[in-house]
């Protein structure tokens, strides 16, 4: 056995009132590529962070290269060789990619003014982007690149600091299928390069691919390790969640009513020039399946009335609407779970009650002033029916995990019988029993006699959950799906472009 | 008593502590402070700062400022003597008349920052400039004045007492009143949160996130007409150049100082009340104790800066026990 180049002995974490990490254990050997997965809330970030520098340990140790350190810093860690490549990017958009790299350490010119020495800087961030596959230079602005290639920058930097372990945290969550496979096939090179990778995720297809040992966590302790040859789907799926998830989806619309809502020559600001229609039947799920930008999000904010039809209409039950605002998409009953639920979908400074009541608040308020009882009553009911974990409806909304922030979403759209609900990927960052209840929502809803259209990047979500798959190609409809023709392939045939099969 | 305690929130109840504190050394230093006659004027300011107080606070809470309040206050005066004096309108139109050119122009700064999209910071900084500008060019640039008699029940409104009590102060406690339903128990203000803290979730929840913007900065303006009249009946005399010069940021202080976020979403009319009445306190405490009254606004702005700082450092040490 190979000196391992970190080892997390029986970490503890006390946070006031919650034990967040208990005992846990953690190598990781040079080269070496861990899937480190958990429920929301099992633990992982916190451990992230104390490898990273971020956090203290309440006891335990942290050997790197079989000596033990205390980490308190960032900077620490990084000295160690450790960087931390958080879900949410740390790049300035305002700087170029070489400025970025070189933030904090920018080789000067020498002399009393420091002058940057611009032929180094770049030339060096070249390389470093070379190293990474990035092909651009290094002069152009961040804010001009993609959340993928934003990325990559965060990895040629941490490389540039001579990392020899990435923690990347949910590195996949927001890129496109091609964009996922880059960083998939990069993650691998960097193991043959000699670089350690930790990798947290939630999509357990990606792991399976790419990891060659996966660690599970499960209520802030190890709930067991599977060898390479061990890593399977249902074998993650029962560590993390402790038992067997049955029926994961819930299958099958029984009753639907076909041409409930039309959607006629939608163009949207996205993709101006294609004008799209689809039907979506009441009782049914139809999911749009296709690559992140595609124009599926467009699609739904211009359903919703967020953003402005450039020209179409939208009609339920044969009679067009007249939506320009959210506003006028809600009077008639069309809903919009969005896609950034901490930007758009909720207040995330104000209570559960408060958010679940934020859009039919003039229900519970005869004469403008708030029924406050009728209030509590109402967001009390819909935490239970769908069994939000938060201590009580007068938690702030920024305190809950992303699950029970997206069924928080949900509840304030449940609350008032929706007709039409779009749902932009809604399980996303979303651990696997959360999942669950927001399918089953979804079904429920339909059921009710709902139209329900869910936008996902997920395949195996989209086939697990639709009944039926509309698929989107840079702006139009690349074809239409029933569940029971479609396929990982077929989808991604239409998804790229091609003709269905 | 006790639902009162929990009504104050906690930032709410440092600032009261404070006050309370500040006024017991104030008496001990000096009896005079706890006389009738000072307590009375004490309470005549608190009304008049208070009633615009209120309007900069609603427009803080949707992450807005407005800085032409104390220029309007000029303008409106102006306005307000010239209608009464030179017009001959009766006070009652001349009330009307200040009340549409306050609203009129609020509107403006709630239609520039909604509609036109400028920054509520630059749309009220023009403000402040043009109608200082208005007021001193109207007036050209003499001291104007309502003379000796005459409006009686406007200078009642000012300087009169209701069973001892100054009128400003009973207005402001109506005014409150009713500020605080709208604003803790309404629609409206429930909206007004919202806004402030993510105005886009908030439009993705239906709500006409422009107009509620555009109503405050009316709200605002309107709020300060009102003061407005009272301040020139108190003053008698306008000195265009130099009425209401930074009664804005005594509106702004007093809000923030209440526990109003500039960054929007947090603040509330009892919080504001209180910094209203703390920048006031610590007025009569400089007059009082006789420091040098050139001191006055450093000696503001000292508080300010302390009870801000003893803010976070209490919010910080909150957080940290919370990780």
């Amino acid at each position: 056995m190979p000196q391992p180049l970190v080892e997390l002995k029986s970490i503890a974490k006390v946070f006031p009132g919650v034990q967040a990490l208990d005992a846990v254990d953690l190598v990781v050997q040079p080269a070496e590529v861990v899937g480190l997965i958990g429920e929301n809330g099992a633990g992982k970030s916190t451990l992230m962070n104390i490898l990273g520098g971020v956090l203290l340990p309440t006891s335990g140790t942290v050997r790197i290269d079989g000596c033990a350190v205390t980490l308190r810093s960032v900077g620490d860690a990084l000295a160690q060789g450790i960087a931390f490549i958080h879900q949410e990017l740390n790049v300035l958009d305002n700087l170029d990619i070489a400025a970025n790299l070189f933030l904090g350490r920018e080789p000067a010119c020498g002399g009393p003014l420091r002058l940057i020495n611009r032929r180094v800087i770049y030339a060096e961030a070249d390389r470093w982007l070379e190293r990474v596959g990035l092909n651009l230079p290094s002069n152009t602005e961040v804010r001009a690149l993609s959340l993928a290639q934003q990325q990559m920058v965060e990895i040629a930097k941490a490389l540039s600091q001579n990392a020899r372990l990435l923690i990347m945290d949910e590195p996949t969550s927001s890129l496109t299928l091609a964009e996922t496979e880059r960083l998939l096939s990069l993650i691998g090179d960097l193991r043959g390069e000699g670089v350690s990778v930790i990798f947290i995720t939630h999509r357990l297809g990606e792991v399976q691919r790419v990891a060659d040992r996966v660690v599970v966590l499960r209520d802030g302790q190890n709930a067991g390790k599977l060898a390479k040859e061990e890593i399977e789907h249902d074998r993650m799926v029962s560590l993390m969640v402790g038992r067997a998830l049955d029926d994961f989806y819930v299958k099958g619309a029984s009753q639907t009513e076909p041409g409930f809502l039309q959607v006629r020559d939608l163009r949207t600001r996205a993709y101006p020039k294609h004008p799209l229609s689809f039907d979506a039947a009441a009782g049914e799920i139809l999911a749009f399946a296709g690559l992140v930008g595609s124009g599926r999000s467009e699609m739904a904010r211009a359903v919703f009335g967020a953003d402005p039809k450039l020209a179409g209409t939208v009609s339920l039950e044969g009679s067009a609407l007249p939506i320009r605002s959210p506003r006028d998409a809600i009077a008639h009953g069309v809903y919009l779970v969005p896609e950034d639920r901490r930007l758009t979908g909720l207040v995330t400074e104000m209570t559960v009650r408060e958010n679940i009541t934020l859009a039919g608040l003039r229900r519970y308020a005869p004469a403008g002033l708030i029924d406050r009882q009728q209030e509590r009553a109402v967001a009390e009911e819909q935490r239970e029916s769908l069994r939000i974990a938060a201590p009580s409806i007068e938690a702030l909304a920024c305190n809950l995990s992303g699950g029970n922030q997206q069924k928080t979403v949900l509840a304030k759209w449940l609350s008032m019988d929706p007709k039409v609900i779009l749902f932009d990927e809604p399980t996303r960052g979303i651990d696997v029993g959360a999942k669950a209840d927001i399918y089953r929502l979804m079904r429920g809803l339909a059921e009710g006699g709902a139209a329900v259209i869910m936008i996902s990047s997920d395949l195996e979500e989209v086939l697990g959950v639709a009944d039926r798959l509309a698929v989107m190609h840079e702006g139009r409809l690349a074809g239409v799906l029933p569940r029971a023709q479609a396929d990982e392939e077929s989808v991604m045939q239409l998804a790229v472009g091609g003709a269905a099969t | 008593m006790n639902s009162v305690l929990v009504a104050l929130k906690k930032k709410e109840f440092g600032m009261l502590g404070l006050l309370l504190v500040l006024c017991v050394l104030v008496a001990l230093k000096s009896p005079a402070f706890i006389k009738a006659v000072n307590i009375q004027n004490l309470a005549r300011n608190i009304g008049m700062f208070g009633l615009f107080s209120i309007g900069c606070g609603l427009v803080i809470i949707t992450g807005g400022i407005d800085l032409s309040v104390g220029s309007l206050f000029a303008l409106l005066g102006v306005v307000l003597t010239i209608a009464l004096t030179e017009w001959h309108l009766s006070w009652v139109l001349g009330v009307l008349l200040v009340l549409a050119v306050a609203g009129g122009l609020g509107t403006c700064h709630g239609l520039l920052i909604t509609r036109a999209g400028l920054q509520p910071f630059v749309v009220t900084l023009c403000g402040l400039l043009l109608y200082r500008g208005s007021a001193r060019f109207i007036a050209q640039d003499s001291t104007k004045g309502f003379g000796a008699g005459g409006f009686e029940l406007l200078r009642t409104l000012a300087n009169g007492d209701v069973l001892g009590v100054p009128a400003p102060f009973v207005l402001l406690v109506v005014v409150a009143a009713v500020m605080w339903v709208l604003l803790h128990r309404s629609v409206y203000g429930r909206y007004l949160f919202a806004i402030g803290r993510n105005e886009e979730a908030a439009r993705f929840s239906g709500i006409r996130t422009k107009r509620v913007i555009a109503s405050a900065y009316v709200l605002c303006s309107l709020l300060a007409g009102m003061s407005g009249i009272i301040f020139a009946f108190y003053t008698n005399s306008i000195s265009p150049s130099m009425h209401g010069n930074f009664y804005e940021l005594y509106g702004i202080a007093a809000a923030v100082l209440g526990g109003c976020s500039l960054r929007g979403g947090e603040g509330s009319i009892l919080g504001i009340l209180i910094g209203v009445a703390l920048l006031q306190v610590l007025q009569n405490l400089v007059n009082i104790l006789g420091i040098p009254s050139s001191l006055n606004f450093s000696v503001m702005g000292a508080v300010i800066l302390i009870g801000v700082l003893g803010d976070q450092l209490l919010r910080r040490r909150g957080e940290r026990a919370r990780r």
